[in-house]
C-alpha cells in the first residue's frame, strides 16, 4: 500500500523539552481498546492536555494558540515504554509529520517510520539551541529536508545534518511500505524455511 | 577474528536476507499476540487481501484488558469485550491457537508462553508488547514490536530489523538474603538510567545470574526494556533445561534430549566482543524501591531520594549515553517528584501506602507468590491497605492453590484474584485512585500507568509483602528477621 511521501517539510514547530516522555503519556492505556487506527489524535497527551473534568490545561503547550505546526521537538529518549503503535497514531492523528530529539526509544522509532512519521535525531547541543529558538519565536519556520538529510531554521541560520538508514529513507521518500517489500520476498522465505528444516 | 556472541549465533541463523545499507530480514520462530495490539494488524491484512502465512507459529492470549473478578461472566465494558471478541474471531478464522479468558491455558502472554513450552532456546520471538524481552531468559532473541510489525510477521513470518549493538552485564558475587532478582534489575536500571541501554541487546552473565532460577531470570530479562534495551538474554544452562523438562508437551517429544544437546552450544564464545561491557557486584544490591515516574528512578528501600543530577551512577567503563540521558532527565526530575508528592533528600521508609499490587509479567509467577506468601504468613494485612494479588496465569493460580498459598494468603487477609495484566496497566477496573500510593511488583511507574493520578512505587515481592502487612514502606529484612 502506498503512503504519503515524505521529502521536504516546512512548518512551525512545537517544543516539549521533557526527557523520557513515555508512550503512556502520549496515549494512556485506557484508550487502547479500539480496534481501528483512527481517532487517537484527540487523545494525544490526554492527561497532560486536559484536566480530569475534560477542560484544557492552559499551561500545556498544545493548548497554547501561538504553538502550531507539524513538527514536535522533544527531549531525550522520546517514546520509551510500551510498544503501542497507538502512540504514533495519536501523534500523526494530531497532524504531526516529524518528531525531533537527541534520542528515541527503539520500538517507537520503528513504529514511527512504519507510519511515515519521520524521527529526526540531532545532537544534544543542537536540540537545546533549536528548542530555545522555537520557544522564544514560535513563528520560526523549521525546514526538514529528508533527501538532503538536513534540518534547518533558515531565518536563524541554524542547521544540522541528521542520520537516516538509506533503506528507510528510500521507503519514506517514495511512500513505500515494508509489508509489500516482505511480501515480494515470499520465494526467498520459503527457501529459507526449507533449508532450515529439511 | 573474535568469536560470536550468543546473540550473533541466534541472529545470524535467522537472517533471510541482508538489505544493503539497511536492516536485515529476520525469520521469526514464535509470534505471540494479544487483544490490544493485534486487531489493526489483522484488519490491515484483510485490506490487502493477504492471508496469515504461518498460523501455527502464532499463539494468542487475552490478558491486557480482562477483569480479574468473575471471569465466568462476559466482560462488562462493551469496548473491551469487543476487542477480546475480535481477537477470538481473528484467531478462529486464521487457525491460530487461542487461550481465551477463563481457559486453563490463559494468562499474561509472557507467563503462559514459557510455561506451555512455546518458548524454546535459540528461537527468535516477537510480540506486540515491549516486555517480550522476558523470553530472553531462555536464551532467545525476544523483543517487542509495534502493530505494523505484527502485520509483517502475520503476513510473512519475517521482520525488517536493524542489527542492534550488544552489551553484556556481568553480575558477580551473590545476592544477599532478602534481596530478589527484581531488586537486582531495579538497581541495574537505576545505574544505567531509563535510556542507558537504548539501541542495545543485553546479555546477562556472571555468577549471580547463573544462580538465579528461571522465574528470577525472567524477571530480569523482562525489565531490560526499562533501560531502553531492545531485549535481554541469558545463555541456557542446566537450570533452563531442568525447567523445560517439567513441561509434559516438551518431554513427550522424542527429540527433546537431542534438542537439549543442541542448546548447549548456545553461549557466547570466550573471545566474543561486546560493544559495551559492564560489571555489577551482586552482594551490594539492597532491597529496592522506586520514588519517581520512570523505572530508572530507583534506590535502596532505606535510602534517601537523590537531588537532581545525582541519579544514574555509571558502572564500569564510562558511558556517555547514560550520563547524557541522566543530565537531560534532570529537567524532568522535579516534575516527576512533584507528581509523586516527594522531594529530594526525603526518606521513604515509614511512608504510608494505600495499595499493594502483586502480579504482572514481571512478578506474577509461582515463585513470586511463594516469596510474598512466606513473608506475610502468620501476619495480617494492614487495615488501610487494598491488596491486589493477581497470579500471572491460570496455571500459576492452580499451583498456588495446590501448594496452599491461596489459603495462607486468605488467613492473612488477602484475596487471590483471577489472572491477567490487571493493575499493571489498569485497562480493566483494577485502577489505583488519583493521588494514592501503590507498592507494585510490576514494571512501570509512569504517570497514570496504574490509573490517572496514581502514584506507583515499583518493588520486588518482599518489599511489597512488607508494605502490605505494615501499611507503610518497610525494609523486608526487618519484617522477616525481627
Ligand atoms: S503484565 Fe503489564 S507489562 Fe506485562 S504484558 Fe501485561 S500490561 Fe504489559
Amino acid at each position: 500500500m502506498k503512503r504519503r511521501e515524505f521529502t521536504i517539510l516546512e512548518s512551525t514547530a512545537i517544543p516539549m523539552p521533557l526527557a523520557n516522555i513515555d508512550t503512556d503519556q502520549i496515549i494512556p492505556a485506557r484508550f487502547l481498546s479500539a480496534t481501528v487506527r483512527e481517532g487517537f489524535g484527540e487523545k494525544l497527551f490526554r492527561d497532560w492536555r486536559y484536566a480530569s473534568d475534560g477542560s484544557p490545561v492552559p499551561g500545556f503547550v498544545l493548548n497554547q494558540p501561538e504553538f502550531r505546526g507539524e513538527i514536535l521537538i522533544t527531549g531525550s529518549n522520546f517514546g520509551c515504554g510500551s510498544s503501542r503503535e497507538h502512540a504514533v497514531w495519536a501523534i500523526t492523528g494530531h497532524g504531526f509529520r516529524a518528531v525531533v530529539s537527541d534520542s528515541f526509544a527503539d520500538i517507537f522509532m520503528n513504529n514511527a517510520l512504519n507510519n511515515g512519521l519521520l524521527t529526526v535525531t540531532v545532537t544534544t547541543a543542537f536540540l537545546a539551541q533549536l528548542t530555545e529558538l522555537v520557544t522564544a519565536r514560535p513563528s520560526s519556520m523549521v525546514r526538514i529536508d529528508l533527501p538532503g538529510q538536513v534540518l534547518s531554521v533558515p531565518e536563524a541560520r541554524l542547521q544540522s545534518g541528521f542520520p537516516v538508514d538509506p533503506f528507510r529513507k528510500e521507503c519514506l521518500i517514495k511512500g513505500l511500505d515494508n509489508i509489500d517489500y516482505l511480501l515480494s520476498m515470499k520465494e526467498e522465505i520459503l527457501a529459507f524455511e526449507k533449508n532450515r528444516h529439511p | 577474528m573474535g568469536g560470536k556472541t550468543l546473540f550473533d549465533k541466534i541472529w545470524d541463523s535467522h537472517v533471510v536476507r541482508s538489505v544493503s545499507g539497511g536492516p536485515d530480514v529476520l525469520y521469526i520462530d514464535r509470534h505471540y499476540i494479544h487483544e490490544v495490539t493485534s486487531p489493526q494488524a489483522f484488519s490491515g491484512l484483510r485490506q490487502r487481501g493477504v492471508s496469515i502465512f504461518r498460523p501455527e507459529r502464532t499463539v494468542a492470549t487475552a490478558d491486557h484488558n480482562i477483569p480479574t473478578l468473575n471471569q465466568h461472566l462476559p466482560i462488562s465494558d462493551p469496548v473491551s469485550r469487543s476487542q477480546v471478541e475480535t481477537l477470538e474471531d481473528n484467531c478462529r478464522i486464521a487457525g491460530i491457537t487461542y487461550f481465551g479468558m477463563g481457559d486453563p491455558g490463559n494468562g499474561i502472554v509472557h507467563v503462559t508462553g514459557p510455561e506451555q513450552g512455546y518458548t524454546l532456546p535459540g528461537m527468535t520471538i516477537v510480540c506486540g508488547d515491549s516486555h517480550t524481552s522476558t523470553h530472553g531468559a531462555f536464551g532467545t532473541i525476544a523483543f517487542g514490536i509495534g502493530t505494523s510489525e505484527v502485520e509483517m510477521v502475520l503476513a510473512t513470518q519475517c521482520l525488517l530489523q536493524a542489527r542492534p549493538k550488544q552489551m553484556r552485564i556481568n553480575v558477580n558475587g551473590k545476592l544477599s538474603e532478602g534481596v530478589t532478582s527484581k531488586d537486582l534489575i531495579l538497581d541495574i536500571i537505576a545505574s544505567l538510567t531509563t535510556g542507558g541501554a537504548t539501541g542495545c541487546f543485553v546479555e546477562y552473565a556472571g555468577e549471580a545470574v547463573r544462580n538465579l532460577s528461571m522465574e528470577a531470570r525472567m524477571t530480569v530479562c523482562n525489565m531490560s526494556i526499562e533501560m531502553g534495551a531492545r531485549g535481554g538474554l541469558i545463555a541456557p544452562d542446566e537450570v533452563t533445561f531442568g525447567w523445560l523438562s517439567q513441561i509434559p508437551s516438551l518431554t513427550e517429544n522424542p527429540a527433546f534430549s537431542h534438542l537439549v544437546h543442541l542448546w548447549y552450544s548456545l553461549r557466547s564464545d570466550s573471545e566474543a566482543r561486546f560493544d559495551k561491557e559492564i560489571s555489577f557486584d551482586a552482594s551490594g544490591v539492597p532491597p529496592m524501591i522506586t520514588y519517581g515516574t520512570n523505572p530508572g528512578m530507583g534506590m535502596a528501600v532505606d535510602g534517601v531520594i537523590p537531588y537532581p543530577g545525582e541519579t544514574g551512577r555509571v558502572h564500569g567503563e564510562t558511558d556517555p549515553a547514560a550520563s547524557e540521558a541522566g543530565h537531560s532527565a534532570g529537567c524532568s526530575y522535579m516534575k516527576s517528584l512533584e507528581y509523586m508528592g516527594f522531594r529530594p533528600g526525603m526518606r521513604l521508609l515509614g511512608h504510608p501506602i494505600d495499595y499493594v499490587f502483586l502480579g504482572s509479567c514481571t512478578n506474577g509467577r509461582i515463585e513470586d507468590l511463594r516469596l510474598f506468601t512466606a513473608a506475610v504468613a502468620g501476619k495480617k494485612k494492614a487495615a488501610g491497605v487494598t491488596a491486589l494479588i493477581v497470579p500471572g496465569s491460570q496455571q500459576v493460580a492452580r499451583q498456588a492453590q495446590r501448594e496452599g498459598l491461596t489459603e495462607t494468603l486468605r488467613l492473612a487477609g488477602f484475596e487471590m484474584r483471577q489472572p491477567g495484566c490487571s493493575s499493571c496497566l489498569a485497562m480493566n477496573e483494577d485502577k489505583i485512585p488519583p493521588g494514592k500510593y501503590a507498592v507494585s511488583t510490576s514494571n512501570r511507574n509512569f504517570e497514570g500507568r496504574q490509573g490517572p493520578g496514581a502514584r506507583t512505587l515499583l518493588a520486588g515481592p518482599l518489599v511489597a509483602a512488607a508494605a502490605a502487612v505494615t501499611g507503610k514502606i518497610t525494609d523486608p529484612r526487618e519484617l522477616i528477621w525481627h
